[in-house]
């Protein structure tokens, strides 16, 4: 009995070694972002200067990141509902290869994605200086998380017989699409909807390299200041997007769709 | 209009986008690898020329160590917080994956709250030796970061896998008699290999390809990514980089494919 107990204790310190590893630097950034002199401590008392300080640099990048989830959630839905319905009403062969070709840029570094579309949609000048270019490169990342939720509900409902039923009683295909295939894909789409906001608020490989210096988004302006500004200011600016990021993973536990985000799950 | 018309029509849009901002991109990518001074010859250089080649062996190296010491960390804590229940299991579970969605870049920071100038490794060290420990710019640190980063994502899906063991298996074990590591060792990491070679293939491919990370750290740390993006903003060597890129690429998607093979599960990288 002693021995599992000491077996227990041992794993349990390990686990505790290992949680402290991942949530002390985030403890540290929180605190440090409302600390009026990191290098002093805590002691040196509790301020809101420093978000403040944030706000006006990066006010902009803030409302950007939001604008361009929201556009690529759009996109997204659009593209990837009908496309999941179909890839998988029609099946076989054919709907295996879309799905792996869609699926490529998860797996593709952004880096090259991103050269990808600069080759060649660089030159188009007002493209390339506008926020959709950004927008364009969410959306091929995002894409498969979109299609892959929506489809993995369709394996567990029976569309087939659902949309067989409707045709027998005359509802034009447009219709059942609207009125029987959406409504019971719901939490694909909402699982779904959660991965692209979040992967899009966070993005950095593509946007580094697709951004300009008018369309600097969150995760852009994250590594301007964990480069060029003072300690609290970065810490300050990783709280706003913790603050921002945290309501979404927790509703995607809460709807139990955590691990999608985690790529490795079965679907 | 008829069904199978209309789902044709419902992949249109897929079509459109995926062609034209995917396929087309990639493509010209391939093209412009071998468009270069060098010709198709870029795609060797990275073999060939003992700079790339010296970073290639230290991404490989980096991104198999990580790999290995991901698992062995992940395998304890995920078995451990599975098998057991206490008091505080639910909170010590959402710490260990609390930090799934941080990008690359905010990973990069927490290694310099721990390891940096001001980092609280460089505090402890000071007051305890009276020696400051800076480690975060450097290889070292990207090799924490990179630990930062895969340490959740495998840990979730060891904990997915042991859930799905079969426990008769090892009540069987132990009614022949084995003790718990012969269990262990001879049944439960038997069967965990799959979610192994799946979350080894994810955490390798993920490192190989990172750059988020090595870039908030420093800019001269020797890896693969780091080499594209300098070569193609400050050496303007677009084939070099092209064929850099194309080469990563191919190496991220063919590890996940090999391990999916393996495995039988939908894997992939995610940033």
């Amino acid at each position: 009995m002693t021995k599992t107990r000491i077996l227990f204790g041992l794993q349990l310190a390990f686990t505790l070694l290992v949680a402290a590893f991942l949530i002390v630097p985030a403890i540290l950034s929180m605190v440090a972002g409302v600390t009026v002199n990191y290098f002093r401590g805590i002691r040196s008392g509790v301020t809101l200067h420093w978000i403040g300080q944030v706000w006006e640099l990066y006010a902009d990048t803030i409302g950007r990141s939001f604008e361009i989830a929201l556009a690529t959630l759009l996109v997204t839905l659009v593209i990837g509902v009908p496309a999941a319905y179909a890839l998988h009403t029609r099946g076989g062969r054919f709907s295996r290869i879309v799905e792996e070709i869609i699926t490529l840029p998860i797996a593709i570094p952004g880096l090259a994605i991103a050269l990808a579309l600069i080759l060649t949609y660089g030159g188009i000048g007002g493209f390339r200086r506008s926020w959709l270019f950004i927008l364009v490169g969410h959306v091929i990342f995002t894409l498969p998380f979109m299609v892959r939720a929506v489809m993995a509900v369709f394996a567990t409902i029976d569309v087939k017989t659902l949309d067989e039923s409707a045709a027998s009683l005359g509802a034009s295909p447009w219709r059942r699409f609207r009125d029987v295939i959406v409504p019971n894909a719901r939490p694909g789409i909402l699982a779904g909807a959660l991965m692209v906001v979040t992967l899009s608020l966070g993005e950095f490989n593509l946007t580094w390299m697709l951004h300009t210096p008018l369309t600097k988004t969150l995760p852009v302006g994250l590594a301007d200041s964990y480069a060029s500004m003072r300690l609290e200011i970065a810490s300050a600016y990783t709280l706003i997007f913790f603050v921002m990021i945290i309501p979404l993973l927790v509703a995607m536990q809460w709807i139990g769709a955590g691990a999608g985000l985690m790529p490795g799950k079965k679907s | 209009m008829s069904s199978s018309t209309f789902i044709r029509f419902c992949l249109v849009p897929l079509a459109v986008v995926v062609l034209a901002f995917f396929i087309l991109p990639m493509t010209q990518l391939i093209v412009a690898g071998a468009n270069g001074p060098l010709g198709l010859k870029a795609y060797a250089a990275i073999l060939l020329e003992p700079r790339y080649r010296q970073t290639l062996v230290n991404t490989v190296l980096l991104s198999f160590t990580v790999t290995i010491v991901t698992l062995v960390i992940s395998t304890i804590a995920g078995l451990f917080v599975q098998r057991n229940r206490f008091p505080g299991r639910s909170l010590l579970i959402a710490m260990l994956t609390f930090p799934l969605a941080f990008p690359g870049v905010v990973v990069g920071f927490m290694i310099i709250l721990l390891a940096g100038r001001q980092g609280l490794i460089g505090e402890i060290t000071s007051s305890i030796a009276g020696g400051k420990v800076v480690f975060a710019y450097s290889i070292g640190g990207l090799f924490l970061g990179y630990l930062y980063f895969s340490i959740p994502r495998v840990i979730l899906t060891v904990m997915a896998a042991v859930e799905k063991l079969d426990p008769r298996l090892e009540e069987a074990a132990r009614s022949l008699g084995a003790g718990a590591w012969a269990v262990h060792r001879d049944v439960v990491l038997p069967a965990l290999t799959p979610a192994f070679i799946a979350s080894s293939a994810i955490s390798f491919a993920t490192a190989m390809g990172a750059f988020g990370t090595a870039f908030t750290l420093a800019t001269n740390i020797d890896v693969l990514a780091m080499l594209i993006y300098t070569e193609f903003t400050l050496g303007a060597n677009i084939a070099i980089a092209a064929a850099l890129s194309v080469g990563l690429g191919f190496v991220a998607w063919a590890i996940l494919a090999l391990a999916r093979s393996f495995a039988g599960a939908t894997i992939a990288a995610a940033g």
